[in-house]
């Protein structure tokens, strides 16, 4: 009996002549040149030419990057994309895609020849910079706020800690406190003025007050720790913040440096060796997981909520803590925790990094969704009512993209908002 | 060309202004330089990459804290800087504008660009002052500069949107509203390299040409009315917006 199905084979003839021309060979033998070898690789060279960006070159074009790079999902992007339009013409330093990557770091994690976009981007936009090219006007802003004010958020120094005395514990200051103490706490910008970074500092005070933390901040004296800016490419400006901070640190006695936001972690505990400052350094996810013991038996009233987590880039793929979150999430009673698809190692970024913080209204024209909207989207669709967070900026982030999809029933919260809700029962 | 630019460096009012006696208490404030100014730098050095020539900043230094600024304006394409050094923070533009006036003198300039007002006075006089003790031509709420053979054509702005294209000879004084072009970014690694080694040179103050004005009392706005939250959906907002307006009588 004939077989049902068989395999399909391409006519081949060995030798062929057509209108006088041999075509001979294998089917999908090529016979003219490719368009590649029309383009010279002089824009590709200038970017690998630019210290810390030389692993730009090496890639392969195999694609892995663009399947896990978020901004492809509302656009077209992603490291082997640009490495393309490279070839085929786009100056990096000139175009807008220069500004759209957010540094997130899911490309390095499956890239197989290690191109390195967390250190191609902060040089290839420091060039820009430097050369007077086009920088989003947000962004000049951000950079600018920082430098005079000591923010990015452009509020006066004085007023940094004002916040404390709405927070209901007493909170030391250093400066007032005149000894050594065990946790320094670097609150940070956003939990120093933005309304709802607020809300998530006053929660860490009172958790830190019940735990009997010996704690104090910095008050007054604390400044931006600018990594974000360094990532968006003001090296300069990331070096003279990091000068006055660890000045500042130093100036204190303290056993541990406690941050509230993943980019300070980032900050202080990766990039700040380099400049002379190795000290022991925890996210406060980190470190309240490290009390869980003390802290599980003050968790007492339930919250009874469907909860998502969403992996902050700079706490998860560059510094490793996917469990501190969870087991604290898990910690309080009535949670039900339920996990996103793209979560952990392959977690979806927010949109925030890289200074992706200050160029909102740009980023917007050049994709057809912001990538908060799109994480939001996909918090709903587990069916959770709280997006939980651990970072600082995506609060702020989240809490518009859920409005702006349409999904005003997901609250966003910080996990310090969650364990201070359980812990006072409101 | 010489192409000078006077700044002045006032309080911010990015926070609420605390005041002490009869005046801004200058010493729990933090000074930035007028945005006008920004955009005067700006035009100054968009006019001398047009037509070359050297752009010099002079201040007034209220607060010794004048060099950071000077360093930007540095950093961001002028050659050269002057401070006066007065150490009085709450000098007014009449002072301000003679002890400018007097070192620019010296500069013998070909064009003078000065930001169009400052947040503190707001009388909008540095540029005029500066001009009648130079004895040059002023014009002032100015969008646009170019120069070509000792002529300037400047856009000048008129309310509603009115705009007229006016040439003058040089030397003049400029009230710029808003440069050409947004003013560009500084990277503060070059602002750094500048405060290295850039020299700002010191003028004493000289001249007296005070406003003849006293303050007699400060004191912040008091508030008076307030705002009336409506909640509810969209559609009880509305009726309860209607409500409103029709008990109002406009309705």
């Amino acid at each position: 009996m004939a077989p049902k199905f068989e395999k399909a084979k391409a006519i081949e003839k060995e030798n062929i002549v057509v209108d006088g021309v041999d075509i001979s060979g294998h089917w999908n033998r090529m016979f003219e040149q490719r368009v590649i070898t029309e383009y010279t690789p002089e824009l590709i060279e200038k970017i690998a030419d630019i210290p810390n960006a030389e692993s730009f070159a090496n890639c392969y074009q195999c694609a892995k990057c663009v399947a896990v790079c978020p901004v492809d999902v509302v656009g077209n992007y992603g490291p082997r994309k640009l490495y393309r339009y490279a070839q085929t013409g786009m100056d990096l330093t000139e175009a807008p895609e220069l500004w759209l990557c957010t540094t997130c770091a899911n490309c390095l994690r499956v890239c197989p020849k290690e191109v390195n976009m967390v250190k191609i981007m902060p040089a290839a936009r420091e060039q820009a910079i430097l050369d007077g090219k086009f920088v989003p006007n947000e962004l000049q802003q951000a950079f600018e706020n920082t430098a005079k004010s000591g923010n990015p958020l452009g509020q006066p120094q004085r007023k940094r800690d004002a916040w404390i005395k709405d927070a209901g514990v007493e909170i030391p200051v250093m400066k007032d406190l005149g000894r050594k103490v065990d946790v320094l706490w670097y609150v940070g910008s956003y939990p120093s003025y933005h309304p709802r970074g607020i809300d998530a500092a006053s929660a860490a005070a009172r958790i830190f007050t019940a735990l009997g933390i010996d704690f104090a901040i910095l008050g007054k004296e604390e400044k931006d720790d600018a990594d974000s800016q360094r990532l968006a490419g003001e090296k300069g400006l990331f070096e003279m913040m990091t000068e006055y901070n660890i000045e500042t640190f130093n100036k204190y006695e303290w056993d541990e440096l406690v941050v509230t936001g993943p980019h300070e972690l980032n900050a202080f505990k990766n990039v700040y060796p380099k400049y002379g400052f190795e000290r022991p350094v925890v996210h406060y996810t980190t470190f309240l997981a490290r009390h869980l013991d003390k802290l599980k038996p003050m968790l007492k009233h339930p919250v009874n909520k469907k909860i998502t987590y969403h992996d902050p880039c700079y706490l998860g793929r560059h510094n490793g803590e996917y469990d501190a979150p969870r087991q604290l999430l898990e910690a309080i009673p009535g949670v039900e925790l339920v996990e996103m698809g793209r979560n952990r190692e392959n977690g979806y970024c927010c949109g925030g990094g890289g200074g992706g913080m200050w160029m909102d209204s740009f980023t917007a024209k050049h994709t057809n969704m912001r990538l908060s909207e799109k994480r939001a989207m996909e918090a709903a669709s587990t069916g959770a009512n709280v997006l939980a967070v651990a970072c600082p900026f995506e609060v702020s982030r989240f809490s518009d993209a859920v409005k702006s999809t349409g999904n005003e029933h997901v609250d966003v919260l910080d996990i310090l908002e969650l364990l201070d809700r359980s812990m006072r029962g409101e | 060309m010489n192409i000078v630019v006077a700044i002045k460096h006032i309080p911010s009012i990015a926070d609420d202004l605390p005041v002490s006696g009869n005046n801004v208490d200058f010493d729990s404030v933090d000074f930035v330089l007028n945005e006008f100014d920004e955009q005067s730098i700006e035009q100054a050095v968009l006019v001398k990459e047009a037509v070359g020539g050297t752009v010099t900043v002079v201040g007034v230094d209220l607060i010794e804290e004048l060099d950071n600024i000077l360093h930007l304006a540095i950093a961001k394409g002028a050659d050269k800087a002057v401070k006066v050094t007065a150490d009085e923070p709450g000098a007014d533009s009449h002072m301000q504008a003679k002890w400018l006036s007097e070192a620019i003198k010296g500069l013998s300039p070909d064009i003078v660009f000065a930001g169009v007002q400052a947040s503190n006075d707001l009388d909008g006089q540095i540029g005029p002052m500066i001009a009648a003790h130079l004895d040059m031509p002023y014009i002032g709420g100015v969008s646009s500069v170019e120069v070509a053979d000792g002529t300037a054509t400047v856009n000048k702005e008129f309310a509603g949107g009115v705009g007229a294209k006016y040439s003058v000879s040089l030397p003049m004084v400029v009230g710029v509203q808003a440069a050409a072009k947004p003013p560009r970014y500084a990277p503060i690694s070059k602002v750094r390299q500048v405060a290295q080694t850039a020299t700002i040179d010191t003028v004493e103050p000289s001249g007296d040409a005070s406003s003849g004005l006293t303050f007699k009392k400060m004191a912040p706005p008091v508030a008076t009315g307030h705002a009336e939250m409506i909640d509810g959906s969209p559609k009880e907002v509305a009726a309860k917006i209607v409500e409103l307006l029709k008990s109002k009588g406009l309705a």
